[in-house]
């Protein structure tokens, strides 16, 4: 699976367990406005270091979270390379 | 007569422009001088002990302002205090009289004889009683199992680190992520009370680019709030319209990345971090924009707070710590004053930094969490033989929770996961349920006969 498909993947199903309703993932998705609050999202990137095998936030020096999706994803495509 | 107090708080309302602005309303509070928000029936609450249930946080903030002096103790109930507990605090706080809003959910508890409308509307009055009495402040901890503890503040306490820390010139909008009802929040109302600056209140259902839009139509100067409030606000493209001049963090161990974020994000503003707490109060500021505490503040006393580090964890003795606490027996302070805030530290070159919690607690976005509450709840699964919950460092909110658990041989461990997570959701809070679940094979466990739990 891409590493897109995944954070998707996970995305929904952190949004099914906390009761939450997901917006549609485009890339310019305000991270804010998907419907995961900000414990969904510590979730999220616990649940992707264990697929991924990495936390590019906490790995990488700019700590700078990313406001969109499509910046989420390119985070993870670029720390997991 | 009781002992007489130099001034309330009420006397003590700063000169300026003093508007309080929540998500619906706004208030001058310098009206507050001559005007009251209680419909009349101030007088109703003298000397008696109070309990503030209301949902408004605007509403809050004037009846705070207007009680002190006036009743005897006031108990403030944060928007997230369980029902269930009522009862007891009400009897530990011996509180007979309560003020409510129209926001405030209905309970038995609040069903007292004496219970006043709070409103948003500040009506000139001439017959407002005397403010003369030392109230006790009563604010409820957070990191507890069961029913919070209640500690006591004085307003002297409460307003002694104001002033000591860093001072900004200029017009001054104080902001706030926090809840005015919680310890953090309540020191920026009382900052801006007696600063004679305005404020804007958070509102718990409000979207953060929508508080964070309406920080900036205020004009924001000073913005306060914990690492995850902070985090969460800079994930929002909303944080391009606020400029604040400083910059405040607590609650919360405030991290070299997230200090190195906000600086990034406002070059022009002081970013400082404190720490604070209900029970020790604020202890100290750092401005010098690295994590972690000088190891000079512990060679003196600085503006009368004594830091020590005793048994690896921060000790505090200050005029701004809590006296005692109310229903209960628990002490405070040990014999020479000093309040253990159970938060580790460790000397690395000349500063220290936080190494987590004694006893484990677990520090979710400023929500703790017992370790021991969860390991219970996946303990009841029939195929659990013992399990261990941990902190994970969070870049979001500081730290998750995560389980290893032991299965007892011939468990099914994909099945078993996903019932550990039901079971888990089903009997806790959100924010306590594992973000992941290992199994393991062994966990380790002390000399102690305790599960062996890594500090930090």
């Amino acid at each position: 699976m891409s590493v897109k498909l995944t954070i998707m993947d996970q995305m929904s199903e952190i949004a099914r367990e906390h009761g939450k309703i997901l917006a549609p993932l485009r890339d310019d998705l305000v991270l804010l406005d998907s419907g995961l609050d900000s414990l969904g999202f510590a979730v999220l990137v616990a649940r992707l270091e264990d697929r991924l095998g990495v936390d590019p936030f906490t790995a990488s020096e700019d700590a700078l979270f990313p406001v969109t999706f499509g910046d989420f994803v390119k985070v993870y495509e670029n720390g997991a390379r | 007569m009781a002992r007489a107090r130099p001034q309330s708080l009420r006397q003590r309302i700063g000169d300026g422009s003093g508007l309080f602005w929540d998500r619906a309303a706004h208030a001058a509070i310098t009206d507050l001088a001559g005007g009251t928000s209680l419909g009349g029936r101030l007088h109703e609450l003298t000397r008696k002990s109070v309990a503030i249930a209301t949902g408004s946080q605007l509403t809050t903030a004037l009846a705070l302002i207007e009680l002190d002096g006036v009743a005897r103790r006031i108990t403030i109930l944060p928007p997230d205090a369980q029902p269930a507990h009522f009862a007891a605090l009400f009897a530990g706080a011996a509180i007979d009289a309560v003020v409510v809003d129209r926001d405030t959910p209905t309970h038995p508890a609040f069903a007292l004889p004496v219970r006043v409308t709070a409103t948003a509307e500040i009506v000139a009055t001439e017959h407002l009683p005397a403010a003369s009495l030392e109230t006790e402040w009563v604010l409820l901890t957070s990191g507890t199992t069961g029913v919070p503890k209640m500690v006591v503040h004085s307003l002297d306490g409460l307003t002694a680190p104001i002033g000591a820390g860093r001072r900004l010139d200029g017009a001054v909008v104080w902001g706030t992520f926090y809840d005015i009802r919680r310890y953090g929040g309540l020191q920026i109302l009382l900052r801006a009370a007696i600063g004679g600056a305005s404020l804007v209140l958070s509102s718990a259902d409000e979207p953060i680019a929508e508080h964070l839009v309406r920080l900036a139509r205020h004009g924001v100067t000073h913005l306060s709030g914990t690492p995850s409030h902070w985090r969460r606000a800079l994930m929002s493209p909303a944080i391009g319209n606020i400029s604040p001049r400083y910059v405040r963090l607590s609650g919360e161990i405030a991290d070299q990345a997230i200090l190195d974020s906000l600086h990034a994000t406002f070059p022009e503003a002081a970013v400082g971090h404190a720490y604070a707490s209900t029970e020790a109060g604020v202890a100290f500021e750092v401005n010098d924009g690295l994590a972690g505490i000088p190891a000079g503040f512990f060679e003196e006393v600085r503006d009368g707070v004594a830091l020590k580090v005793e048994d690896g964890s921060l000790r505090i003795r200050s005029p701004r710590t809590a006296s005692r606490y109310v229903g209960s027996d628990a002490v405070l302070a040990d014999a020479d004053g000093f309040v253990d805030t159970g938060d580790i530290l460790e000397l690395r070159g000349d500063r220290y930094v936080f190494a987590g919690r004694r006893g484990g607690i677990i520090n979710i976005g400023g929500l703790k969490v017992h370790p021991e509450e969860i390991e219970a709840v996946i303990n009841r699964h029939p195929q659990v033989r013992m399990s261990l919950v941990r902190p994970k460092a969070s870049p979001i909110t500081g730290s998750i929770v995560i389980a290893d658990v032991v299965l007892k041989s011939g468990g099914e461990s994909g099945e078993v996961k996903s019932e550990l997570l039901k079971l888990c959701r089903d009997a806790l809070p959100r924010h306590k349920v594992p973000a992941a679940i290992s199994f393991v094979a062994a966990l380790d466990v002390a000399s102690s006969g305790k599960l062996a739990r890594r500090q930090g």
